[in-house]
């Protein structure tokens, strides 16, 4: 009973994520796995996703120190980034990932650097975002996953 | 079936738990396709090393079924994990990427992936992947069924097979083999035995490969089977089914390099020295689909620019059985440029495209159908085997002589490339004759696949004169330009005196015909696709076909070039030559070919003729 105000309210939240574009279709594609076996595959999924890519944001703030830069490794380790933000759904930062790739193509630093500052917002927004969302889907229980709203 | 089946691991049930090894650098990545794998009822291994991967396929081959991997990884390039297990195992791969550039799913294809995954992968994508596995195991049988055996897909391979055809796979792989010969296991060797249990798979190193094609050389093409190959070869732990299996893909391979060899002799056109065109055999990888090459403008540029005169090995991928597999090298079975050959009088290399019999053009005389391999590689491109463009056209076959032994290919002058078409072209209908181009087509004619080179390099050592000394393996051809190895018109298949050569490509007798091997292109098939895998090369470089018409036949004496090579069947198949038909002695051989070319490669492992399988 009690819980029916928190599914409201995590049910909200959930749409929210979708309908600001933090989150896309990939991101339900995750919810269908979940399942008895794996009643919270979706957030282990995102909490591998922050701990693996925090490695690569570091990598990357380092090669952006570097005069000059080297765009091809930029490249690289932004492909890399690509490739996890995209397997979880996370859409804006997937969306700033591609725009700084398009400046490493040409050669253009300053938009590098900038478009970099910004992804990395965008990162973090999302992180808290779906850490309280968890927090919120974990209180209501497991018995929510199969109750979540697809 | 049998109530035994049901319990092993869901054979019976294919493809509920297929056998999918996983490979991403890539934690999260990794983990979702493993837990998407999952649901779709799969036996998943997950791995984020592809070093890893590889020790685990080397351990056991038929621990699995099929692989996916990441294209971008640390420690090693996706494409060449891609390369190794194609060659060595011989299993279907799938590679996965966030990057769907037109090019680097190209380069997957022509590398030999059988499918390309944009990530992030859904799980509807992965429900169909056991498609892959199902149409390699068919494919494996249909081939070794036919030819020596006619075992319409016995046993085992049936069940798979039989799906399209009942649509119940349990049932009838349970109807077929009993025994539970698991067709995946089995992967070709089923031929023989349906009730085998599961046999450990082969590897085809190089020298097993080239001690293959000696034996089916010297038995002639058409004669080749498993049977007295396994006698010839005399290895031990060797079965029947090995060979049976190994035969089929090689046929395959001879049938998708004539195809190539066709239209690349009919790019070759003049003969000229040097500088032939190179036919650039783009390797289909087995894809099974040709379209390989074609693709990249930049193949041909590369290819063509930098041909040297030499005639370029083209590194006729063969079907898995060219034995390339099992070389770790990328592709390298490129028979090499031959650019780089300093040989001026090899210049035939390659091209021993050998046309299966009947091709009226004997191949390869003098064809010397430069594949120009190296410069695929260089240039990164893979060859393909694609549109060669014709440049100079001037195929060079090697046919004469020491190639010839070699049998070239004939390649016909066929718009190159047929290959995408299809290996029909090469196969076997020797009748077609190449006729085309004068470069006689080595083998290609009908399609035969042109020789492999495969059997390049076994027929190197047959051939006799060997020019380049030819080093057992295919040497890569460093052929000199183009030059086509004599005219001997060979031809593949006994008729050779019927076919006329056309043009056998007048290898100048100078031009030892070292090994040319000629890398068509990979035509072949995913299965076979072994080789051309290699980024760097996969073969071909451009063919050079010496001016067929330049060459001069022989006179009409196939004898030249006698090699029977590999009628029909596409086989290049260097044989001997029965009469000591002229083939000049320049020709080198196509080991010597094969090796120059290799060397050139810069050591490519790979096989030029050699063909490591």
């Amino acid at each position: 009973m009690e819980r029916n105000p928190m599914r409201r309210q995590l049910a909200s939240m959930r749409k929210s994520l979708f309908d600001q574009g933090y989150l896309d279709e990939q991101f339900m594609e995750l919810e269908q796995l979940l399942d008895d076996a794996n009643p919270n595959f979706v957030e282990e999924v995102v909490t591998l996703y922050y701990r693996d890519s925090a490695r690569l944001i570091l990598n990357l703030d380092r090669a952006l120190e570097r005069r000059p830069l080297d765009f091809s490794k930029l490249d690289g380790l932004m492909h890399q980034f690509k490739g996890s933000s995209s397997s979880i759904g996370a859409k804006k930062v997937k969306a700033e990932s591609t725009l700084f790739r398009e400046y490493c193509k040409s050669g253009n630093a300053e938009g590098c650097m900038r478009t970099f500052q910004q992804l990395k917002k965008e990162y973090a927004t999302l992180r808290k975002k779906l850490e309280t969302y968890f927090q919120l889907a974990r209180q209501i229980g497991p018995m929510e996953s199969a109750n979540r709203p697809k | 079936m049998t109530v035994e089946q049901i319990g092993s691991e869901g054979k019976d049930q294919f493809p509920i738990g297929m056998r999918v090894l996983a490979v991403d650098d890539d934690p999260t990545c990794l983990l979702l396709l493993g837990t998407l794998l999952r649901r779709c009822q799969y036996h998943v291994t997950t791995t984020s090393q592809a070093k890893t991967a590889l020790k685990m396929l080397r351990e056991n081959k038929n621990k699995f079924d099929l692989v996916i991997s990441d294209v971008h990884m640390p420690d090693m390039d996706g494409f060449k994990l891609l390369e190794h297990v194609g060659l060595e195992m011989d299993l279907p791969v799938i590679m996965l990427s966030a990057n769907g550039d037109t090019k680097l799913v190209m380069k997957g294809i022509t590398h030999g992936a059988c499918d390309y995954l944009l990530k992030p992968v859904r799980i509807e994508e992965l429900q169909n992947i056991w498609q892959h596995v199902v149409r390699r195991k068919k494919k494996d049988r249909c081939n070794s069924g036919s030819k020596d055996k006619p075992h319409p897909d016995s046993g085992e391979a049936v069940g798979i097979g039989n799906v399209d055809n009942n649509g119940k796979l349990n049932k009838k792989r349970k109807d077929q083999n009993e025994d539970e010969d698991d067709e995946r296991d089995e992967n070709g060797h089923d031929n023989e035995d349906p009730s085998a249990q599961k046999k450990p798979r082969v590897v085809w190193s190089v020298e097993l490969h080239r001690k293959f094609v000696a034996a089916v050389n010297q038995l002639g093409i058409d004669k080749a089977v498993p049977k007295k190959i396994l006698e010839l070869m005399n290895v031990e732990k060797l079965t029947r089914e090995n060979v049976a299996s190994h035969l089929q893909k090689f046929r395959l391979y001879l049938k998708r390099i004539s195809c190539v060899a066709n239209q690349q002799a009919n790019m070759a056109a003049a003969l000229g020295t040097a500088d032939s065109a190179y036919l650039r055999m783009g390797s289909l990888n087995g894809l099974g689909n040709f379209h390989t090459l074609a693709g990249s403008d930049q193949l041909h540029n590369a290819a063509f620019r930098s041909f040297p005169p030499s005639g370029v090995l083209g590194r006729l991928n063969t079907p898995a059985g060219l034995g390339i597999r099992g070389l770790p090298s990328p592709g390298t079975i490129q028979l090499g440029h031959v650019q780089n050959s300093g040989n001026p009088t090899n210049d035939l290399s390659k091209l021993q495209s050998f046309v299966p019999g009947n091709h009226n053009t004997n191949i390869l005389q003098g064809m010397p159908m430069s594949l120009e391999l190296d410069r695929l590689q260089h240039n990164k491109s893979v060859g393909h085997i694609g549109e060669l463009p014709t440049t100079d056209s001037t195929t060079v076959f090697p046919g004469s002589g020491n190639l010839v032994d070699a049998r070239i290919t004939g390649f016909s002058n066929n718009p190159l490339l047929g290959v995408t078409s299809n290996s029909l072209m090469l196969e076997g209908s020797s009748q077609q004759a190449t006729s085309h181009t004068s470069v006689s087509a080595i083998g290609f004619q009908n399609g035969n696949a042109l020789s492999d080179f495969t059997s390049i390099a076994p027929a190197s050592n047959q051939l006799q004169d060997s020019k380049a000394g030819s080093q057992g393996q295919a040497s890569p051809i460093n052929c000199n330009a183009g030059q086509i190895i004599r005219s001997a018109p060979q031809e593949w298949n006994a008729p050779r005196k019927d076919a006329p050569y056309q043009s056998h490509a007048l290898i100048n007798s100078s031009i030892p015909i070292n090994s040319a091997m000629i890398q068509l292109g990979q035509c072949l098939d995913r299965n076979n696709s072994i080789f051309h895998r290699t980024t760097d090369l996969d073969l071909v470089g451009p063919l050079n076909f010496v001016d067929p018409l330049s060459i001069k036949h022989g006179e009409g004496d196939n004898s030249i070039m006698e090699p029977s090579v590999i009628e029909k069947e596409g086989y290049l198949m260097f044989q001997p030559r029965p009469h000591g038909s002229h083939v000049p002695d320049n020709i080198g051989s196509l080991e010597d070919l094969a090796s120059a070319m290799m060397k050139q490669e810069g050591g490519c492992n790979g096989y030029s003729l050699r063909t490591s399988i």
